[in-house]
Protein backbone atom coordinates (compact mmCIF):
# COMPACT_ATOMS: atom_id res chain seq x y z
CA UNK A 1 0.00 0.00 0.00
CA UNK A 2 1.86 3.27 -1.40
CA UNK A 3 0.59 6.42 0.07
CA UNK A 4 1.82 9.97 -1.36
CA UNK A 5 4.76 11.88 0.26
CA UNK A 6 2.61 14.86 1.33
CA UNK A 7 0.51 11.90 3.37
CA UNK A 8 3.34 9.89 4.89
CA UNK A 9 5.66 13.25 6.09
CA UNK A 10 1.60 14.19 7.67
CA UNK A 11 1.14 10.66 9.78
CA UNK A 12 4.99 10.84 10.76
CA UNK A 13 4.54 13.98 12.02
CA UNK A 14 1.49 13.66 13.67
CA UNK A 15 1.70 10.22 15.78
CA UNK A 16 4.29 11.35 18.28
CA UNK A 17 1.54 14.09 18.69
CA UNK A 18 -0.58 11.71 21.10
CA UNK A 19 0.14 9.51 24.13
CA UNK A 20 -1.57 6.54 22.34
CA UNK A 21 -0.94 5.64 18.27
CA UNK A 22 -4.88 5.19 17.61
CA UNK A 23 -5.52 8.86 18.18
CA UNK A 24 -4.27 9.60 14.91
CA UNK A 25 -6.79 7.37 13.45
CA UNK A 26 -9.89 9.72 12.58
CA UNK A 27 -7.89 12.57 10.73
CA UNK A 28 -5.83 9.58 9.29
CA UNK A 29 -8.36 8.36 7.77
CA UNK A 30 -9.87 11.23 5.96
CA UNK A 31 -6.86 12.23 4.71
CA UNK A 32 -6.04 8.57 3.60
CA UNK A 33 -9.62 8.47 1.88
CA UNK A 34 -8.91 11.69 0.13
CA UNK A 35 -6.12 10.19 -1.96
CA UNK A 36 -7.49 6.77 -2.26
CA UNK A 37 -11.17 7.88 -2.75
CA UNK A 38 -13.01 5.47 -0.62
CA UNK A 39 -11.68 3.47 2.31
CA UNK A 40 -10.63 0.39 0.78
CA UNK A 41 -10.10 -2.80 2.53
CA UNK A 42 -6.38 -2.40 1.54
CA UNK A 43 -6.74 0.81 3.21
CA UNK A 44 -8.20 -0.36 6.25
CA UNK A 45 -5.78 -3.25 6.79
CA UNK A 46 -2.74 -0.89 6.18
CA UNK A 47 -4.05 1.84 8.43
CA UNK A 48 -5.03 -1.14 11.24
CA UNK A 49 -1.47 -2.36 11.06
CA UNK A 50 0.33 1.00 11.33
CA UNK A 51 -1.76 1.73 14.55
CA UNK A 52 -1.84 -1.43 16.50
CA UNK A 53 -5.24 -1.95 15.88
CA UNK A 54 -7.77 -4.98 14.67
CA UNK A 55 -9.60 -4.28 11.16
CA UNK A 56 -12.61 -4.30 12.63
CA UNK A 57 -11.89 -1.99 15.38
CA UNK A 58 -10.84 0.14 12.57
CA UNK A 59 -14.15 -0.29 10.46
CA UNK A 60 -15.68 0.67 14.07
CA UNK A 61 -14.40 4.04 13.92
CA UNK A 62 -15.53 4.39 9.98
CA UNK A 63 -18.93 3.54 10.83
CA UNK A 64 -19.50 6.47 12.70
CA UNK A 65 -18.23 9.15 10.91
CA UNK A 66 -20.32 10.85 8.20
CA UNK A 67 -17.39 11.69 5.87
CA UNK A 68 -15.72 8.84 6.09
CA UNK A 69 -16.95 5.69 3.36
CA UNK A 70 -15.71 2.40 2.61
CA UNK A 71 -17.62 2.46 -1.34
CA UNK A 72 -16.21 4.55 -4.20
CA UNK A 73 -17.78 7.56 -5.25
CA UNK A 74 -17.74 10.16 -7.53
CA UNK A 75 -14.56 12.94 -8.49
CA UNK A 76 -16.94 15.56 -7.04
CA UNK A 77 -18.81 14.99 -4.09
CA UNK A 78 -21.53 17.11 -4.12
CA UNK A 79 -23.07 17.78 -0.82
CA UNK A 80 -26.14 20.06 -0.58
CA UNK A 81 -26.96 21.30 3.06
CA UNK A 82 -30.74 21.24 3.70
CA UNK A 83 -30.25 22.15 6.70
CA UNK A 84 -32.81 24.65 8.82
CA UNK A 85 -30.99 27.76 7.77
CA UNK A 86 -30.84 26.14 4.20
CA UNK A 87 -34.12 25.30 4.68
CA UNK A 88 -36.05 28.26 4.52
CA UNK A 89 -33.19 29.65 1.78
CA UNK A 90 -34.26 26.97 -0.39
CA UNK A 91 -31.87 24.32 -0.01
CA UNK A 92 -34.31 21.41 -0.80
CA UNK A 93 -34.59 22.89 -4.45
CA UNK A 94 -31.32 23.04 -5.04
CA UNK A 95 -30.82 19.65 -3.81
CA UNK A 96 -33.57 18.65 -6.03
CA UNK A 97 -32.51 20.68 -8.91
CA UNK A 98 -28.86 19.25 -8.40
CA UNK A 99 -30.82 15.75 -8.54
CA UNK A 100 -32.32 16.31 -11.64
CA UNK A 101 -29.01 17.95 -13.70
CA UNK A 102 -27.05 14.66 -12.31
CA UNK A 103 -29.80 12.10 -12.56
CA UNK A 104 -28.91 11.16 -9.10
CA UNK A 105 -30.55 10.67 -6.17
CA UNK A 106 -29.05 10.90 -2.32
CA UNK A 107 -25.58 9.31 -2.66
CA UNK A 108 -26.14 8.30 -5.86
CA UNK A 109 -23.33 8.39 -8.58
CA UNK A 110 -23.20 9.48 -11.73
CA UNK A 111 -22.44 6.92 -14.70
CA UNK A 112 -19.61 8.89 -15.64
CA UNK A 113 -18.08 8.49 -11.96
CA UNK A 114 -17.63 12.24 -11.96
CA UNK A 115 -20.34 13.10 -9.13
CA UNK A 116 -21.62 11.95 -6.07
CA UNK A 117 -25.15 14.18 -4.74
CA UNK A 118 -25.25 13.99 -1.14
CA UNK A 119 -27.83 15.21 1.04
CA UNK A 120 -25.64 16.69 4.15
CA UNK A 121 -26.51 18.17 7.97
CA UNK A 122 -25.46 21.70 8.11
CA UNK A 123 -21.86 22.38 6.96
CA UNK A 124 -21.13 25.59 8.59
CA UNK A 125 -22.43 28.01 6.17
CA UNK A 126 -25.65 28.62 7.72
CA UNK A 127 -25.57 33.06 6.92
CA UNK A 128 -24.27 32.32 3.76
CA UNK A 129 -27.25 29.92 2.67
CA UNK A 130 -28.30 27.79 0.99
CA UNK A 131 -24.57 26.49 0.21
CA UNK A 132 -23.16 23.31 -0.37
CA UNK A 133 -19.80 21.92 -0.83
CA UNK A 134 -17.98 20.04 -3.60
CA UNK A 135 -15.54 18.21 -1.81
CA UNK A 136 -14.05 20.46 0.53
CA UNK A 137 -14.71 23.36 -1.86
CA UNK A 138 -17.71 25.95 -0.28
CA UNK A 139 -20.19 27.34 -2.61
CA UNK A 140 -22.43 29.65 -0.92
CA UNK A 141 -25.35 32.05 -1.14
CA UNK A 142 -26.61 29.94 -4.53
CA UNK A 143 -29.09 29.71 -6.88
CA UNK A 144 -30.39 26.81 -9.63
CA UNK A 145 -28.27 29.36 -12.45
CA UNK A 146 -24.86 29.44 -9.58
CA UNK A 147 -24.73 26.00 -8.91
CA UNK A 148 -25.44 24.92 -12.98
CA UNK A 149 -22.03 27.21 -13.73
CA UNK A 150 -20.53 24.98 -10.31
CA UNK A 151 -21.07 22.03 -11.68
CA UNK A 152 -20.21 22.87 -15.54
CA UNK A 153 -16.85 24.18 -14.21
CA UNK A 154 -15.94 21.26 -12.05
CA UNK A 155 -16.56 18.83 -15.24
CA UNK A 156 -14.61 21.24 -17.18
CA UNK A 157 -12.04 20.63 -14.75
CA UNK A 158 -12.10 16.26 -14.72
CA UNK A 159 -11.73 17.19 -18.40
CA UNK A 160 -8.75 19.11 -18.62
CA UNK B 1 -14.08 32.33 1.80
CA UNK B 2 -17.19 33.60 3.86
CA UNK B 3 -18.53 37.24 3.04
CA UNK B 4 -18.11 39.66 5.73
CA UNK B 5 -20.80 42.02 6.89
CA UNK B 6 -20.41 44.80 9.15
CA UNK B 7 -22.89 47.29 11.25
CA UNK B 8 -21.89 50.35 12.99
CA UNK B 9 -23.85 48.73 16.71
CA UNK B 10 -20.97 46.14 16.69
CA UNK B 11 -18.17 45.68 19.40
CA UNK B 12 -15.68 44.10 17.89
CA UNK B 13 -13.47 42.17 19.82
CA UNK B 14 -13.42 38.61 18.61
CA UNK B 15 -13.95 39.65 15.17
CA UNK B 16 -11.36 42.99 15.53
CA UNK B 17 -8.64 41.68 13.04
CA UNK B 18 -11.02 39.47 10.64
CA UNK B 19 -10.43 41.05 7.17
CA UNK B 20 -6.55 42.13 8.72
CA UNK B 21 -4.65 39.97 6.99
CA UNK B 22 -3.79 38.28 10.67
CA UNK B 23 -3.31 34.74 9.27
CA UNK B 24 -0.04 36.10 8.62
CA UNK B 25 1.80 35.97 12.04
CA UNK B 26 4.03 39.15 11.37
CA UNK B 27 0.59 40.94 10.65
CA UNK B 28 -0.76 39.19 13.80
CA UNK B 29 2.23 40.92 15.38
CA UNK B 30 1.68 43.97 14.14
CA UNK B 31 -1.93 43.28 15.92
CA UNK B 32 -1.34 43.02 19.51
CA UNK B 33 -0.83 39.69 19.11
CA UNK B 34 1.28 37.09 21.47
CA UNK B 35 1.12 40.09 23.72
CA UNK B 36 -1.54 38.42 25.93
CA UNK B 37 0.50 35.02 26.15
CA UNK B 38 3.01 36.99 27.07
CA UNK B 39 1.65 39.28 29.82
CA UNK B 40 -0.08 35.43 31.22
CA UNK B 41 3.54 34.59 31.36
CA UNK B 42 4.39 36.99 34.23
CA UNK B 43 1.17 35.87 36.36
CA UNK B 44 0.59 33.38 39.20
CA UNK B 45 -1.92 30.69 37.39
CA UNK B 46 -4.59 32.06 40.07
CA UNK B 47 -4.76 34.99 39.14
CA UNK B 48 -5.13 34.62 34.95
CA UNK B 49 -8.02 32.41 36.18
CA UNK B 50 -9.59 35.20 38.82
CA UNK B 51 -9.14 37.32 35.56
CA UNK B 52 -11.32 35.32 33.46
CA UNK B 53 -14.08 34.68 36.28
CA UNK B 54 -13.96 38.54 36.61
CA UNK B 55 -14.68 39.41 33.07
CA UNK B 56 -17.81 37.50 33.05
CA UNK B 57 -16.95 35.24 30.52
CA UNK B 58 -19.33 32.13 29.61
CA UNK B 59 -19.10 29.14 27.63
CA UNK B 60 -19.65 30.11 23.96
CA UNK B 61 -20.32 26.78 22.67
CA UNK B 62 -23.98 26.90 24.06
CA UNK B 63 -23.76 25.81 27.63
CA UNK B 64 -22.95 29.36 29.33
CA UNK B 65 -21.16 28.60 31.82
CA UNK B 66 -18.18 30.80 33.54
CA UNK B 67 -15.21 29.72 31.55
CA UNK B 68 -12.71 31.21 35.04
CA UNK B 69 -15.13 28.39 37.26
CA UNK B 70 -14.51 26.22 34.82
CA UNK B 71 -10.46 26.49 34.86
CA UNK B 72 -10.58 26.54 38.61
CA UNK B 73 -12.13 22.98 38.58
CA UNK B 74 -9.17 21.74 37.21
CA UNK B 75 -6.93 20.17 40.33
CA UNK B 76 -3.38 21.68 40.80
CA UNK B 77 -1.32 18.64 41.27
CA UNK B 78 -1.92 15.55 38.62
CA UNK B 79 0.14 12.57 38.32
CA UNK B 80 -1.14 12.52 34.57
CA UNK B 81 -0.31 15.75 32.35
CA UNK B 82 -3.18 17.92 31.89
CA UNK B 83 -4.48 19.61 28.43
CA UNK B 84 -6.79 22.25 27.23
CA UNK B 85 -8.88 21.27 24.66
CA UNK B 86 -10.14 24.11 22.05
CA UNK B 87 -13.89 22.76 20.57
CA UNK B 88 -14.05 23.78 17.13
CA UNK B 89 -16.38 21.34 15.94
CA UNK B 90 -18.82 23.35 15.29
CA UNK B 91 -21.95 21.49 14.12
CA UNK B 92 -24.99 23.02 15.67
CA UNK B 93 -27.37 23.78 12.90
CA UNK B 94 -27.45 28.21 12.38
CA UNK B 95 -23.94 28.48 13.65
CA UNK B 96 -20.63 29.41 11.88
CA UNK B 97 -18.74 31.56 13.92
CA UNK B 98 -16.21 29.43 14.84
CA UNK B 99 -15.41 29.21 10.86
CA UNK B 100 -14.69 32.98 10.61
CA UNK B 101 -12.10 33.05 13.92
CA UNK B 102 -10.15 30.23 12.21
CA UNK B 103 -10.11 31.88 9.05
CA UNK B 104 -9.42 35.25 9.91
CA UNK B 105 -7.40 34.71 13.73
CA UNK B 106 -6.36 31.51 13.90
CA UNK B 107 -3.20 32.72 16.16
CA UNK B 108 -5.70 34.17 18.65
CA UNK B 109 -7.05 30.91 19.16
CA UNK B 110 -3.50 29.88 19.99
CA UNK B 111 -2.96 32.33 22.69
CA UNK B 112 -6.12 31.50 24.24
CA UNK B 113 -5.00 28.14 24.08
CA UNK B 114 -1.84 28.94 25.98
CA UNK B 115 -3.43 31.02 28.56
CA UNK B 116 -5.39 28.28 29.23
CA UNK B 117 -2.87 26.33 29.83
CA UNK B 118 -0.54 28.67 31.95
CA UNK B 119 -3.49 28.67 34.07
CA UNK B 120 -4.14 25.36 34.49
CA UNK B 121 -0.79 24.23 34.52
CA UNK B 122 -1.04 22.17 31.16
CA UNK B 123 2.09 21.93 29.31
CA UNK B 124 0.10 20.90 25.69
CA UNK B 125 -3.24 21.78 23.91
CA UNK B 126 -4.83 20.50 20.99
CA UNK B 127 -7.35 22.70 18.87
CA UNK B 128 -10.07 20.39 17.37
CA UNK B 129 -11.41 21.28 13.75
CA UNK B 130 -14.33 19.43 12.07
CA UNK B 131 -13.67 17.50 9.09
CA UNK B 132 -15.53 19.61 6.80
CA UNK B 133 -13.56 22.46 7.55
CA UNK B 134 -10.71 21.57 5.42
CA UNK B 135 -9.05 25.00 3.94
CA UNK B 136 -9.60 25.95 7.84
CA UNK B 137 -7.09 23.29 9.20
CA UNK B 138 -5.02 23.87 6.48
CA UNK B 139 -4.53 27.94 7.93
CA UNK B 140 -4.69 25.93 11.54
CA UNK B 141 -1.82 24.03 10.79
CA UNK B 142 0.46 26.72 9.49
CA UNK B 143 -0.52 28.97 11.84
CA UNK B 144 1.28 26.38 14.39
CA UNK B 145 4.00 25.59 12.61
CA UNK B 146 4.62 29.67 12.34
CA UNK B 147 4.41 29.75 15.87
CA UNK B 148 6.71 27.27 16.44
CA UNK B 149 9.10 28.87 13.98
CA UNK B 150 9.16 32.10 15.91
CA UNK B 151 9.34 30.08 19.19
CA UNK B 152 6.63 31.09 20.86
CA UNK B 153 5.19 27.14 21.11
CA UNK B 154 7.62 24.24 21.75
CA UNK B 155 10.42 24.40 24.17
CA UNK B 156 11.13 27.35 26.32
CA UNK B 157 8.52 29.66 25.31
CA UNK B 158 9.02 33.63 24.90
CA UNK B 159 12.77 32.89 26.99
CA UNK B 160 10.23 32.14 29.54
CA UNK B 161 11.95 28.37 30.66
CA UNK B 162 8.38 26.70 30.04
CA UNK B 163 7.24 24.38 27.52
CA UNK B 164 4.13 24.17 25.69
CA UNK B 165 3.05 22.12 22.38
CA UNK B 166 0.08 22.97 20.18
CA UNK B 167 -1.52 20.31 18.22
CA UNK B 168 -4.06 20.38 15.28
CA UNK B 169 -6.48 17.55 15.16
CA UNK B 170 -9.18 16.60 12.88
CA UNK B 171 -12.89 15.50 12.64
CA UNK B 172 -14.20 13.49 9.95
CA UNK B 173 -18.16 14.60 10.07
CA UNK B 174 -20.02 13.95 13.46
CA UNK B 175 -22.39 16.37 15.20
CA UNK B 176 -22.45 14.52 18.45
CA UNK B 177 -18.37 14.95 18.61
CA UNK B 178 -19.05 18.84 19.60
CA UNK B 179 -20.26 17.08 23.10
CA UNK B 180 -16.89 17.68 25.15
CA UNK B 181 -16.77 14.00 26.56
CA UNK B 182 -17.53 12.83 22.94
CA UNK B 183 -14.87 14.95 21.20
CA UNK B 184 -12.28 13.30 24.07
CA UNK B 185 -13.59 9.78 22.36
CA UNK B 186 -13.28 11.43 19.18
CA UNK B 187 -9.38 12.82 19.45
CA UNK B 188 -8.92 9.55 21.20
CA UNK B 189 -9.57 7.83 17.70
CA UNK B 190 -12.67 6.26 18.67
CA UNK B 191 -16.10 6.88 17.86
CA UNK B 192 -17.70 9.60 19.45
CA UNK B 193 -20.12 8.17 22.43
CA UNK B 194 -20.42 10.31 25.45
CA UNK B 195 -18.63 9.46 28.61
CA UNK B 196 -20.39 9.45 31.55
CA UNK B 197 -19.77 11.49 34.10
CA UNK B 198 -18.81 12.51 36.87
CA UNK B 199 -15.82 12.69 36.98
CA UNK B 200 -16.06 15.49 34.91
CA UNK B 201 -12.83 16.15 32.11
CA UNK B 202 -11.22 18.83 34.03
CA UNK B 203 -10.63 15.63 37.12
CA UNK B 204 -10.71 13.10 34.55
CA UNK B 205 -10.41 13.67 30.76
CA UNK B 206 -8.25 13.30 27.57
CA UNK B 207 -6.11 9.77 28.21
CA UNK B 208 -7.07 10.36 32.07
CA UNK B 209 -5.23 13.93 32.53
CA UNK B 210 -7.04 16.42 34.24
CA UNK B 211 -8.38 18.50 30.85
CA UNK B 212 -9.81 21.87 30.14
CA UNK B 213 -12.35 21.93 27.14
CA UNK B 214 -13.20 25.59 25.93
CA UNK B 215 -15.12 26.55 22.50
CA UNK B 216 -12.80 28.45 19.86
CA UNK B 217 -14.78 31.42 20.48
CA UNK B 218 -14.30 31.73 23.92
CA UNK B 219 -10.93 30.78 23.80
CA UNK B 220 -10.17 33.72 21.19
CA UNK B 221 -11.80 36.10 23.41
CA UNK B 222 -9.25 34.82 26.63
CA UNK B 223 -6.63 37.38 24.86
CA UNK B 224 -8.73 40.43 24.44
CA UNK B 225 -9.41 39.74 28.09
CA UNK B 226 -5.71 39.46 29.02
CA UNK B 227 -4.72 42.97 27.30
CA UNK B 228 -8.08 44.81 27.64
CA UNK B 229 -8.70 43.78 31.06
CA UNK B 230 -11.72 42.08 33.02
CA UNK B 231 -13.31 44.96 34.15
CA UNK B 232 -13.43 46.48 30.68
CA UNK B 233 -14.51 43.19 28.73
CA UNK B 234 -17.43 42.67 31.67
CA UNK B 235 -18.58 46.25 30.87
CA UNK B 236 -19.42 45.67 27.38
CA UNK B 237 -21.69 42.88 28.15
CA UNK B 238 -24.34 42.94 31.29
CA UNK B 239 -24.24 41.96 34.62
CA UNK B 240 -22.95 38.26 34.61
CA UNK B 241 -22.67 38.10 30.68
CA UNK B 242 -19.53 39.66 30.46
CA UNK B 243 -18.18 40.77 26.47
CA UNK B 244 -19.40 40.42 23.12
CA UNK B 245 -20.73 37.66 21.20
CA UNK B 246 -20.60 36.53 17.84
CA UNK B 247 -24.23 35.98 16.39
CA UNK B 248 -24.94 34.19 13.19
CA UNK B 249 -27.63 35.82 11.86
CA UNK B 250 -29.04 33.27 8.98
CA UNK B 251 -32.78 32.28 7.81
CA UNK B 252 -35.40 35.05 6.68
CA UNK B 253 -33.35 38.34 7.13
CA UNK B 254 -32.70 41.13 4.13
CA UNK B 255 -28.72 41.17 5.62
CA UNK B 256 -27.64 37.48 6.89
CA UNK B 257 -24.28 37.39 8.67
CA UNK B 258 -22.31 37.08 11.52
CA UNK B 259 -21.99 39.94 13.71
CA UNK B 260 -20.37 40.96 17.03
CA UNK B 261 -22.73 42.76 19.44
CA UNK B 262 -22.19 43.13 23.05
CA UNK B 263 -24.01 40.80 25.09
CA UNK B 264 -27.64 41.80 26.18
CA UNK B 265 -28.11 43.25 22.66
CA UNK B 266 -32.20 43.45 22.00
CA UNK B 267 -33.45 40.41 19.62
CA UNK B 268 -35.95 42.82 17.93
CA UNK B 269 -32.98 44.90 16.88
CA UNK B 270 -30.82 42.36 15.84
CA UNK B 271 -33.84 41.37 13.50
CA UNK B 272 -34.97 44.29 12.01
CA UNK B 273 -32.23 46.82 12.65
CA UNK B 274 -29.14 44.76 12.11
CA UNK B 275 -30.48 42.45 9.82
CA UNK B 276 -32.76 44.44 8.17
CA UNK B 277 -36.15 42.89 8.51
CA UNK B 278 -37.84 40.45 6.75
CA UNK B 279 -37.31 40.85 3.24
CA UNK B 280 -40.14 40.21 0.18
CA UNK B 281 -42.96 41.91 2.55
CA UNK B 282 -43.23 38.82 4.50
CA UNK B 283 -43.41 39.15 8.64
CA UNK B 284 -41.49 36.80 11.16
CA UNK B 285 -43.61 33.59 12.37
CA UNK B 286 -40.48 32.48 14.53
CA UNK B 287 -37.09 32.72 15.92
CA UNK B 288 -34.38 29.77 16.71
CA UNK B 289 -32.17 32.28 19.02
CA UNK B 290 -29.49 29.66 19.51
CA UNK B 291 -28.70 27.13 17.24
CA UNK B 292 -31.50 24.34 16.44
CA UNK B 293 -31.43 22.69 19.88
CA UNK B 294 -32.82 26.24 21.98
CA UNK B 295 -36.64 26.57 21.96
CA UNK B 296 -37.84 28.85 19.22
CA UNK B 297 -39.75 32.24 20.28
CA UNK B 298 -42.84 33.54 18.47
CA UNK B 299 -43.32 36.85 17.11
CA UNK B 300 -44.64 38.45 19.84
CA UNK B 301 -41.30 36.85 21.84
CA UNK B 302 -38.55 38.76 20.61
CA UNK B 303 -38.24 41.68 22.90
CA UNK B 304 -35.43 40.32 24.79
CA UNK B 305 -31.92 40.83 25.63
CA UNK B 306 -29.59 38.60 24.19
CA UNK B 307 -28.07 36.95 27.08
CA UNK B 308 -27.65 34.20 28.74
CA UNK B 309 -30.10 35.21 31.15
CA UNK B 310 -32.63 36.75 29.67
CA UNK B 311 -32.79 33.94 27.25
CA UNK B 312 -33.62 31.74 29.84
CA UNK B 313 -36.06 33.58 31.41
CA UNK B 314 -37.82 34.15 28.33
CA UNK B 315 -38.25 29.87 28.12
CA UNK B 316 -35.11 29.63 25.49
CA UNK B 317 -31.33 29.33 25.51
CA UNK B 318 -28.61 31.86 24.12
CA UNK B 319 -26.70 28.53 23.06
CA UNK B 320 -24.29 29.04 19.98
CA UNK B 321 -25.30 31.93 19.06
CA UNK B 322 -26.97 30.87 15.58
CA UNK B 323 -29.99 33.29 15.33
CA UNK B 324 -32.16 31.36 12.15
CA UNK B 325 -35.12 34.00 11.21
CA UNK B 326 -38.33 31.66 10.00
CA UNK B 327 -40.85 34.06 7.88
CA UNK B 328 -44.38 33.30 7.37
CA UNK B 329 -44.00 31.66 4.07
CA UNK B 330 -42.17 28.33 5.75
CA UNK B 331 -44.39 25.47 7.66
CA UNK B 332 -43.18 25.11 11.38
CA UNK B 333 -44.33 21.35 10.81
CA UNK B 334 -41.72 21.02 7.72
CA UNK B 335 -39.03 23.19 9.99
CA UNK B 336 -39.70 20.83 12.95
CA UNK B 337 -39.55 17.60 10.49
CA UNK B 338 -36.07 18.92 9.68
CA UNK B 339 -35.07 19.66 12.83
CA UNK B 340 -35.31 15.93 13.66
CA UNK B 341 -34.43 14.42 11.02
CA UNK B 342 -31.16 16.06 12.37
CA UNK B 343 -31.12 15.14 15.50
CA UNK B 344 -32.13 11.12 14.27
CA UNK B 345 -29.32 11.34 11.43
CA UNK B 346 -26.86 12.23 14.64
CA UNK B 347 -27.80 10.37 17.44
CA UNK B 348 -24.94 8.01 18.31
CA UNK B 349 -27.26 5.39 19.55
CA UNK B 350 -25.55 4.78 22.73
CA UNK B 351 -28.80 5.63 24.83
CA UNK B 352 -32.27 4.45 24.17
CA UNK B 353 -34.47 7.34 24.88
CA UNK B 354 -32.21 9.65 22.45
CA UNK B 355 -31.43 6.89 19.67
CA UNK B 356 -35.60 5.49 19.81
CA UNK B 357 -36.72 8.70 20.68
CA UNK B 358 -35.32 11.32 17.64
CA UNK B 359 -36.14 8.19 15.17
CA UNK B 360 -39.91 8.15 16.80
CA UNK B 361 -40.21 11.80 16.47
CA UNK B 362 -38.50 11.81 13.05
CA UNK B 363 -41.02 9.26 11.96
CA UNK B 364 -44.19 10.76 12.71
CA UNK B 365 -43.23 14.00 11.31
CA UNK B 366 -42.43 12.65 7.97
CA UNK B 367 -45.91 10.95 7.94
CA UNK B 368 -47.71 14.28 9.72
CA UNK B 369 -46.35 16.41 7.41
CA UNK B 370 -46.92 13.99 4.29
CA UNK B 371 -50.72 14.27 5.70
CA UNK B 372 -51.25 11.16 7.53
CA UNK B 373 -51.36 12.76 10.79
CA UNK B 374 -54.11 12.27 13.37
CA UNK B 375 -55.00 14.16 16.35
CA UNK B 376 -53.33 11.91 18.83
CA UNK B 377 -49.80 12.67 17.25
CA UNK B 378 -49.86 15.96 18.50
CA UNK B 379 -49.97 15.12 22.53
CA UNK B 380 -47.58 12.20 21.48
CA UNK B 381 -44.66 14.10 19.78
CA UNK B 382 -45.09 16.32 23.27
CA UNK B 383 -45.05 13.64 25.77
CA UNK B 384 -42.21 11.45 23.85
CA UNK B 385 -40.01 14.93 24.25
CA UNK B 386 -40.99 15.56 27.48
CA UNK B 387 -39.67 11.75 28.47
CA UNK B 388 -36.24 12.16 26.59
CA UNK B 389 -34.99 15.34 28.83
CA UNK B 390 -33.02 14.56 31.24
CA UNK B 391 -33.47 11.36 30.32
CA UNK B 392 -30.13 10.84 28.11
CA UNK B 393 -26.49 10.26 28.87
CA UNK B 394 -25.62 13.36 27.26
CA UNK B 395 -27.45 16.77 26.26
CA UNK B 396 -28.23 15.29 22.62
CA UNK B 397 -31.42 14.04 23.65
CA UNK B 398 -32.29 17.58 25.17
CA UNK B 399 -31.51 18.73 21.54
CA UNK B 400 -33.82 17.47 20.42
CA UNK B 401 -36.52 17.69 22.69
CA UNK B 402 -36.46 21.05 23.45
CA UNK B 403 -37.23 22.59 20.25
CA UNK B 404 -39.46 19.94 19.72
CA UNK B 405 -41.65 20.85 22.86
CA UNK B 406 -41.55 24.50 21.86
CA UNK B 407 -43.22 23.57 18.36
CA UNK B 408 -45.54 21.81 19.54
CA UNK B 409 -46.89 24.19 22.05
CA UNK B 410 -46.39 27.10 20.28
CA UNK B 411 -47.62 26.13 16.83
CA UNK B 412 -50.20 23.67 17.51
CA UNK B 413 -52.93 25.23 14.96
CA UNK B 414 -50.21 24.91 12.48
CA UNK B 415 -49.87 21.54 13.61
CA UNK B 416 -53.77 20.93 13.21
CA UNK B 417 -53.91 22.16 9.76
CA UNK B 418 -52.13 19.55 8.81
CA UNK B 419 -54.58 16.93 9.57
CA UNK B 420 -57.21 14.68 8.25
CA UNK B 421 -55.64 14.40 5.01
CA UNK B 422 -54.95 17.64 4.22
CA UNK B 423 -51.88 17.98 2.14
CA UNK B 424 -49.33 20.51 3.64
CA UNK B 425 -50.79 24.34 2.97
CA UNK B 426 -46.88 25.78 2.88
CA UNK B 427 -46.03 23.26 0.34
CA UNK B 428 -45.57 24.51 -3.36
CA UNK B 429 -47.33 22.97 -5.84
CA UNK B 430 -45.72 20.27 -7.17
CA UNK B 431 -43.15 19.88 -4.75
CA UNK B 432 -40.85 16.81 -5.36
CA UNK B 433 -40.59 13.79 -2.92
CA UNK B 434 -38.68 12.64 -0.84
CA UNK B 435 -35.36 11.22 -2.35
CA UNK B 436 -34.62 8.03 -2.46
CA UNK B 437 -31.97 6.73 -0.39
CA UNK B 438 -29.53 4.40 -2.04
CA UNK B 439 -27.45 1.71 -0.53
CA UNK B 440 -24.43 3.23 0.43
Amino acid sequence: MKFSDEFEARFAEMVPHYPTKRSALVPTLLYAQDEVGFLSNEVIAELAGRLDLTELEVRNVISYYSMLTTKPRGKFNVQVCTNISCLVRGGEEILHHCAKKLGVGHKGTTADGLFTLEEVECIGACSWAPAAQVNYDFHENLTAEKIDKVLDEYRKKAAQ
Amino acid sequence: MADLVSHPDEVKVVSRRFGQGATNIDRYLELDGYKAVRKALGMEPDAIINEVKNSGLRGRGGAGFSTGMKWSFVPKQSAKPKYVLCNGDESEPGTCKDRLIFEHDPHAVIEGVMIGGLAVGARSGYIYIRGEYRYLSNIMQKAIRDAYAKGFLGKNIFGSGRDFDIYWHGGAGAYEVGEESALMESLEGKRGIPRIRPPFPAVVGLWGGPTVINNAETLASVPHIMLGGAEWYAKIGTPKNGGTRLFCLSGNVARPGVYELPMGYSLKKMIYEVGGGIPSGRRLKAVVPGGSSTPCLTDDEIDINMDFDSVAKAGSMLGSGGVVVIDDAQCIVKFALRTMKFYQHESCGWCIPCREGTDWLKKTLVRFHAGGGVQKDIDNMRYLSENMLGRTFCPLGDAAAMPMIAFVKKFRKEFEDHLEGRPCPYEKEGAVEELPVLAH
